[in-house]
């Protein structure tokens, strides 16, 4: 798979732009300076930037309530998505979204789509509309374990798979759908097989592992570009924070978060990228000190938009 | 506001024939045509397609079978299975496909065989598609068309899951726009206006009024989406219906024009955005309101419409606004138990014979 060092360093910067930014996150929502939720995205950034970085700017992905992270790995800015869940007007949805209905569409993102599993259908229909104007883009819509449970999942992969619609549905499986665990909501333990009751295939691979969720992505948005169909790609994951910033995680074992904490993505693929002589210790710190430098200015940024004016409160409801 | 509670028994067979010259939109001269109320629809959907190829339509069974109610017949011979797409059994991810083609370019017409339906696509309709724009501050727009066939008709017996009227359910909310038309020519221009907006709208057909014939206009023409329509011009009383109850409401004001009362009958052809102000300057015209809706009659229509009166005309008001409306209960099957649900002329007769008192 034809991946130069410099993408890989981008790989890298990319899931410690979501780290970072999630940390910022969840420190201001603790804070009590951002409103509503925050759902971290920690965990799983070798998923969201695996699967990315295998589209171009005109894909389309299509988001959950969890979906800081997706938008950052398609490529918006740090600093409006900040502003937008502090609910400014200098965010991308102009204060109007928050932290579980952003979305940048500028970037290819139809953002956070926060009911579980209704970003599917939507995705299917722009893919839809792909294939009908005889474009070559592809659809990436994001789930859960847990959304995969949902009508909204198996329609669209069946009205997907029958019509051969150009969508990659990733299901990046982080084990919990808020306290439940998925081996308590299904009877299947390989949720990658769900594929076959739609004829596509069915692929897993280890969601940690940045590099591998990026080759399976893509041979799935080839055969799809190439008219062959979606296919459904599961991301082995591991939600390492709560469902929300602060929550109580009464449902799982310490000691399973701190198992689970020792492959943290972040670290393994930095020491891949050291060992393999892509980029020296000192490129990656530096990486990683520009990233914190960039959330610093975001979150000050944010910080000093104005927000919504409310003689504008009523905008946007028609076209 | 005071209601006419509604005595099945005494109905029996009296649900009096329509006759198309109740209604005539068309000036003479205007070269038209004429065509029924499901020809008008389809007729708006064929010029639409050919206008457009971004419109494209998709539902259940609405390519050779022609739909449910036969509106899309002959349009997938015209324009084949990728503009006229049948789809799986899948209301919700039949509206949501529709929104995303809407997201990105094209301008489908969703059909959802019975509005019963669409409680299957709920998520979709109210959470998705009505906020989207909002909900992203102006990055998008989502110009989609859902068709649905709502109401009953008397002598249908669809019974309780194919017969109900949900327009409410829609125009409660925000970000939709919700059509109701009950005549030929406003279904054609009406849904031509619903294709070229950029907005989800939801798009009721009355199923009784498919077979109901009217003039068209030959030349292209497209309705306001925002408008209520006097269908009947008069000075004593104002009766707000829409749908079916507009035929029943100007045969009621043909028999009452008998009597010497003469009615205004103001048509909500666009149920959301309401247009209050056609309302508000009947009512303050006459001075009487009589609300007549096949909708249920709690929270329903009619105590929108009453509420509309209220803010408007109080202080013209001679009499107390009165509602005729649905009965609050599911579609019964049989005939002599369909008969008292809804409201018809008589009952809208009686009704302004009571306001006028």
């Amino acid at each position: 798979m034809g991946i130069d060092n410099a993408a890989k360093v981008e790989m890298y910067r990319r899931m410690v732009l979501i780290r970072e930014f999630e940390i910022a996150a969840m420190d201001l929502f603790k804070r009590g300076e951002i409103k509503g939720a925050v759902h971290p995205y920690i965990g799983q950034e070798a998923s969201g930037v695996g699967v990315c970085t295998a589209l171009e700017v005109e894909d389309l992905i299509a988001g959950t309530h969890r979906s800081h992270g997706h938008n950052l790995a398609k490529g918006a800015r740090p600093d409006r998505m900040m502003a937008e869940i502090l609910g400014k007007e200098a965010g991308y949805c102009k204060g109007r979204g928050g932290s579980m209905h952003i979305a940048a569409f500028d970037t290819g993102s139809l953002g956070a789509l926060a009911v579980v599993g209704s970003g599917i259908p939507i995705a299917v229909g722009a893919a839809l509309a792909f294939q009908m104007k005889g474009q070559s883009h592809v659809t990436v819509p994001f789930t859960g374990d847990a959304g995969t449970n949902t009508g909204n999942w198996h329609e669209g992969l069946n009205m997907a798979s029958t019509w051969k619609l150009p969508v990659v549905f990733v299901l990046e499986d982080n084990k919990y759908g808020v306290s439940t665990n998925i081996r308590d909501a299904t009877n299947i333990e390989d949720l990658s097989i769900r594929a076959k009751s739609y004829g596509i295939p069915g692929v897993r691979v280890d969601g940690f592992d940045v590099l591998a969720v990026y080759e399976a992505t893509v041979e799935a948005v080839f055969r799809a570009r190439s008219g062959d169909g979606p296919t459904l790609l599961v991301t082995e994951s591991y939600r390492l924070e709560g469902h929300y910033a602060g929550e109580p995680e009464v449902y799982r074992e310490r000691s399973e978060v701190a198992e689970k904490w020792k492959h943290d993505p972040i670290p393994s693929f930095r020491r891949i990228l050291a060992d393999s002589g892509v980029a020296s210790s000192d490129q990656l710190d530096a990486v990683d000190a520009a990233v914190k430098a960039e959330i610093v200015s975001a979150v000050e940024f944010a910080k000093a938009s104005p927000e919504p004016d409310s003689s504008t409160r009523v905008d946007y409801i028609y076209a | 506001m005071t209601t006419i509670e509604k005595d099945a028994t005494s109905l029996g067979s009296t649900t009096p024939v329509m006759t198309p010259d109740l209604i005539n939109q068309v000036g003479s001269g205007v070269p038209s045509h004429e065509l029924s109320y499901q020809e008008a629809i389809r007729e708006a959907l064929r010029e639409e397609m050919v206008r457009d190829e971004s419109v494209f339509l998709l539902g259940e069974d609405i390519g050779v079978h022609g739909g449910a109610f036969g509106v899309t017949r002959t349009l997938f011979d015209q324009f084949g299975p990728e503009r006229v797409r049948n789809t799986p059994i899948s209301e919700n991810t039949i509206v949501g496909a529709a929104t995303g083609a809407a997201l990105v370019g094209m301008r489908p017409v969703a059909e959802i065989m019975f509005v019963d339906f669409s409680g299957l696509a709920m998520d979709q309709i109210a959470n998705q598609a009505a906020k989207l724009r909002f909900m992203t501050g102006g990055q998008c727009s989502v110009p989609w068309v859902l068709r649905m066939p709502q109401g009953g008709g008397a002598g249908k017996s669809t019974a309780a899951q194919h017969s109900q009227s949900l327009e409410v359910w829609y125009a409660h909310i925000p970000g939709l726009k919700v059509v109701f038309p009950s005549t030929p020519y406003d279904a054609k221009g009406l849904m031509k206006a619903a294709i070229r907006d950029d907005n989800p709208v939801i798009f009721l057909e009355q199923k009784f009024l498919y077979s109901f014939r009217g003039s068209v206009p030959d030349e292209d023409y497209v309705l306001p989406l925002s408008e209520c329509d006097v269908k009947r011009t008069g000075s004593d009383v104002t009766v707000v219906a829409s749908g079916y109850m507009v035929w029943h409401a100007m045969l009621a004001a043909e028999i009452l024009a008998g009597e010497g009362i003469d009615v205004e009958v103001v048509d909500v052809r666009t149920v959301s955005p309401l247009d209050e102000d056609t309302i508000g300057a009947s009512v303050r015209k006459t001075g009487r309101a009589v609300l007549v809706a096949e909708a249920c009659r709690s929270y329903g229509p009619t105590g929108e419409w009453g509420m509309v009166v209220m803010e408007h005309a109080f202080d013209y008001l001679q009499a107390p606004i009165v509602r005729v409306a649905g009965r609050d209960s599911p579609i019964p099957f049989a005939n002599s138990i369909e008969a008292g649900v809804w409201p018809d002329s008589q009952d809208i007769v009686k009704a302004v014979r009571g306001v006028m008192e």
